[in-house]
């Protein structure tokens, strides 16, 4: 069992690192190009641009939550 | 223009990763064979460097023989993102000034410290300390860069059918130039710019990331792979976004932080696990 939770820990802390926020943005915007993909009516030339602008914002809202952290915790 | 634009890519994008890894590795076998044994920290390095390829052989072929092309396109774009944007992050936080510089010099002040202080234990006939810390540094640092390299070389086969070998050939001259310099220097190699390296290789692997992630969209439309507007060219589009978009984060960060001190501890990577 403890061998099992390092395993998990190590494949966690390699993948995810310690910007949860990346990992779980990646899999949000990757859901909503496969959302979009599996939707009539929306052209299939618009999802890569919407993927690519998702990725650029995911970034931005990352390093202002990190300026946020940073804040509350220097008071 | 396509094959030698994605293999030149390939090629840079592995071997700055591959250097960055290999001199933060470096780093830790220099300290355990100076301050415990050297014998112990080169079979360290040895057997890290044959897991590691052990791994690359069984990853590399388990993909390559199992996985569909645009699930595979998916699953090597989706982390590809992943390890980029971390990387990236990580350049822009230290550029703007969110996050210290990496120290190689103090991360290998600090080993050597640790490793004077810790008890003496011999197991088959080696300093067992610095054998495992060794290997553990090799193999971690290492499994970055089996990481990128499966996944760019595998990705890079359709413009260049030896891609792998691109990619492969490229991690191994980085590892080698490391271990000369660092042979021929005896110390931490600190001069290298480590952070710049970090940028653009973020920058590269989020871009063929965002690329190929999207393509492996198709998975779950009729299963083709979903094209890009203005097809591989939208890669160069990305790459110039993305450096725009992290020279205005950089800009913003250096206002907003008028002094590190406003913003409390600022991350430090003195420390040799922090990359």
């Amino acid at each position: 069992m403890r061998f099992l939770v390092m395993f998990l820990r190590f494949w966690y802390d390699f993948i995810v690192g310690d910007a949860w926020e990346i990992a779980a943005g990646v899999v949000a915007v990757l859901g909503i190009g496969a959302w979009l993909l599996r939707t009539d009516g929306i052209d299939r030339a618009f999802i890569p641009l919407v993927v690519a602008v998702g990725v650029g914002l995911m970034l931005g809202g990352s390093l202002l939550a990190e300026v946020r952290r940073r804040r509350r915790a220097g008071g | 223009m396509h094959m030698i634009a994605a293999t030149f890519g390939l090629a840079a994008a592995t071997f700055l990763a591959s250097a960055v890894e290999f001199v933060e590795a470096f780093t830790i076998v220099l300290a355990m064979g100076l301050s415990r044994s050297w014998r112990a920290a080169l079979t360290g390095t040895v057997a890290a460097v044959l897991a590691l390829t052990a791994v690359t052989a069984v990853a590399g072929v388990a993909l390559i023989q199992w996985v569909s092309e645009s699930v595979l396109q998916l699953v090597i774009g989706t982390l590809l993102l992943l390890f980029g944007l971390q990387w990236l992050r990580t350049a822009i936080m230290r550029a703007g000034g969110l996050a210290t510089l990496r120290d190689e010099q103090a991360a290998f002040r600090a080993e050597q410290e640790a490793g004077r202080l810790a008890g003496h234990q011999v197991r088959l006939g080696l300093d067992w300390m610095a054998f495992v810390v060794s290997f553990k540094g090799v193999f971690l640092e290492g499994l970055e860069v089996v990481f990128i390299v499966i996944t760019f070389g595998l990705s890079a086969t359709r413009y260049n059918p030896h891609g792998l070998l691109v990619a492969s050939g490229s991690a191994v001259l980085a590892g080698l130039l490391v271990a000369v310099v660092g042979v021929i220097a005896r110390r931490p190699l600190s001069a290298v710019p480590e952070n710049t390296m970090k940028y653009v290789v973020g920058l590269l692997l989020t871009s063929f990331g965002t690329f190929w992630a999207v393509e492996g969209l198709g998975y779950f439309g009729n299963g083709e792979s979903l094209p890009w507007p203005g097809q591989d060219w939208a890669i160069l589009g990305l790459v110039v976004g993305g450096l725009g978009l992290s020279r205005l984060a950089v800009a913003g960060l250096r206002r907003t932080i008028k002094t590190p001190a406003n913003l409390g501890d600022v991350e430090s990577c003195a420390s040799s696990s922090c990359s």
